[in-house]
């Protein structure tokens, strides 16, 4: 099985951060991984795109052109990628900044306010991992055990505190019910 | 961590490798998309009794690593495209001093300035005019992060066995992506460099690295025992992945970032009837020609895959000898094809000419 995730959203709010968390939980799973920023003029401020493929199989293109998984955390990055979610796909969006509604049928879309959800406890810069404990409990590509376990490993041990907060920013959104 | 599967970006995998196949000395100067090699070797080199500098221009570092090269260390530069025009005053007199030493590109669209999305469009530049005069150099093109890693240990290796500048041609798309790579243990350089300039120390004659000769019928003399070594590096180096081209009734191919989309192409292909296979030249120079020599009695079409206008395709044609026909799919400027607009590509030939 082949997931094909696109992430985006303004520069800053840990697009390409989010997107490494998922490649490498998948790495720690023993699958196949990859991911690719978009690289261009971007900065803080302006739009951020990267694409992630987890698979059973040997990955060939690294660029996710039309996403089984779509986060979007600010409207150009909705209005830009949601047509392009397969059918039967996921879109996960960060309802504090996208004020326009999705109108496909043919996807399932999850709304969550994961910028005043991070705001109300105290996770400022958290809303990406939210988004991505959304995902975890919706699309099941990979487990609560697993995520720990990257986020075990990709926080550096003198930055440990980082570790709960990012736990309780996972469970907010796993547990975030529309 | 030997053996431990590491996340990591290619260009990042690529300089780690390189260290750990005994680089002392890394020359360089930024330029998007290629920069994070630098920034890792900064942060890497004085912690294992390397050298790192940036050095005030492309031309100088190129011949910092000439100069480094001559004393026998393993030296390394990177670059992007217009930094690599740059190079390649420099990189012509390591080849005409038969120096061993190791060129990245990591390519973006040109020409000019152009922009800084992943290219393939320096083909040419690499395995026909890295620089003036008579001369190659050893142009290896990686298609994964693992890669990466992997051969820039060999273009080292290979740069020293036959004592010549070796390339390693990606571009954009491999520099920036993440993949797990697993890093081989560290390797020491086994050759004998009793050409390099060491210190004679009065105890033989001084070793002179030198790329001037005056005498035209010397430098004739020095141009034609280089051919023969490059004789000898085409007869042993060639190296190509063949995917699916036993049966195969059409043979996408392309290199690097390209290959890893024609793969989804031709598994699509496959998917829908159509007996598609892919040939992968790993190396540039020499160009795996007996890869697609011993295709062309089965295969009815090519189709040759290319972040560029078209350059490597001459040398399918070539590999091919024009016996079937070779048509060319790119795109340019930076913009990447999908493995569904190469599918659409081999989906026409199917149609035109598997009659």
């Amino acid at each position: 099985m082949t997931s094909e995730i696109a992430l985006a959203g303004f520069g800053g709010q840990g697009i390409l951060f989010a997107g490494k968390v998922l490649a490498y939980c998948g790495m720690l799973a023993d699958r196949e991984v990859s991911w690719l920023p978009c690289y261009g003029p971007e900065m803080r401020g302006g739009t951020c795109n990267c694409s992630v493929c987890l698979s059973d199989d040997p990955i060939g293109s690294p660029v996710v052109n039309d996403p089984d998984i779509l986060i979007a955390m600010n409207e150009p990055s909705f209005v830009k990628f949601i047509d392009k979610v397969k059918a039967g796909g996921y879109a996960f969006i960060d309802s504090t900044l996208v004020d326009s509604e999705c109108t496909r049928t043919d996807i399932k879309v999850f709304k969550v306010p994961a910028t005043k959800l991070a705001a109300d406890n105290d996770l400022q810069g958290g809303a990406n991992i939210i988004l991505i404990g959304k995902l975890i409990k919706e699309t099941g590509i990979i487990s609560m055990d697993g995520i720990e376990a990257t986020i075990r490993k990709m926080v550096p041990a003198k930055k440990a505190q980082l570790i709960e907060n990012n736990m309780r920013a996972i469970r907010l959104g796993y547990e975030y019910a529309e | 961590m030997a053996n431990e599967r590491m996340l990591m970006k290619g260009n990042e995998a690529l300089a780690e490798a390189a260290v750990r196949a005994g680089c002392k000395c890394y020359f360089g100067y930024p330029i998007t998309p290629q920069t994070e090699i630098a920034a890792y070797m900064s942060k890497r080199m004085p912690k294992c009794g390397g050298v790192f500098l940036q050095a005030e221009s492309e031309i100088a570092a190129i011949n910092m690593v000439y100069g480094a090269a001559a004393t026998g260390v393993r030296a390394m530069t990177s670059s992007s495209s217009p930094g690599v025009s740059l190079k390649s005053e420099g990189i012509s007199y390591a080849a005409g001093c038969d120096l061993p030493c190791v060129i990245v590109n990591v390519q973006r669209a040109g020409p000019g300035l152009g922009g800084i999305q992943p290219a393939q469009n320096d083909y040419y530049l690499a395995t026909r005019a890295a620089g003036h005069g008579d001369f190659f150099l050893i142009v290896y093109a990686p298609s994964s992060v693992q890669e990466m890693a992997d051969y820039v240990v060999k273009a080292f290796d290979m740069a020293d066995k036959y004592r010549m500048p070796a390339m390693i041609l990606t571009d954009g798309v491999l520099g920036q992506m993440m993949e797990p790579v697993v890093f081989s243990d560290p390797s020491d350089s086994t050759v004998n460099k009793d050409w390099a300039a060491t210190g004679h120390k009065n105890e033989r004659k001084h070793n002179i690295i030198n790329s001037l000769y005056l005498q035209p019928e010397e430098l004739e003399k020095s141009n034609i025992a280089r051919y023969k070594k490059y004789d000898i590096v085409k007869a042993e180096l060639p190296e190509a992945e063949s995917y699916l081209t036993e049966d195969a009734d059409i043979i996408v191919t392309g290199y690097g970032a390209s290959a890893r989309i024609v793969r989804s192409a031709v598994n699509a292909a496959r998917a829908e009837g159509i007996k598609a296979g892919m040939i992968r030249p790993i190396t540039l120079w020499p160009f795996p020609a007996e890869a697609y020599a011993k295709t062309v009695d089965t295969c009815k079409a090519y189709l040759c895959v290319e972040l560029s206008m078209g350059q490597m395709i001459d040398d399918v044609k070539l590999a091919t000898s024009c016996r079937r026909p070779v048509r060319f799919f790119g795109r340019t400027g930076g913009v990447i094809h999908t493995p569904a607009e190469i599918l659409e590509q081999i989906r026409t030939i199917a149609k035109e000419e598997l009659k």
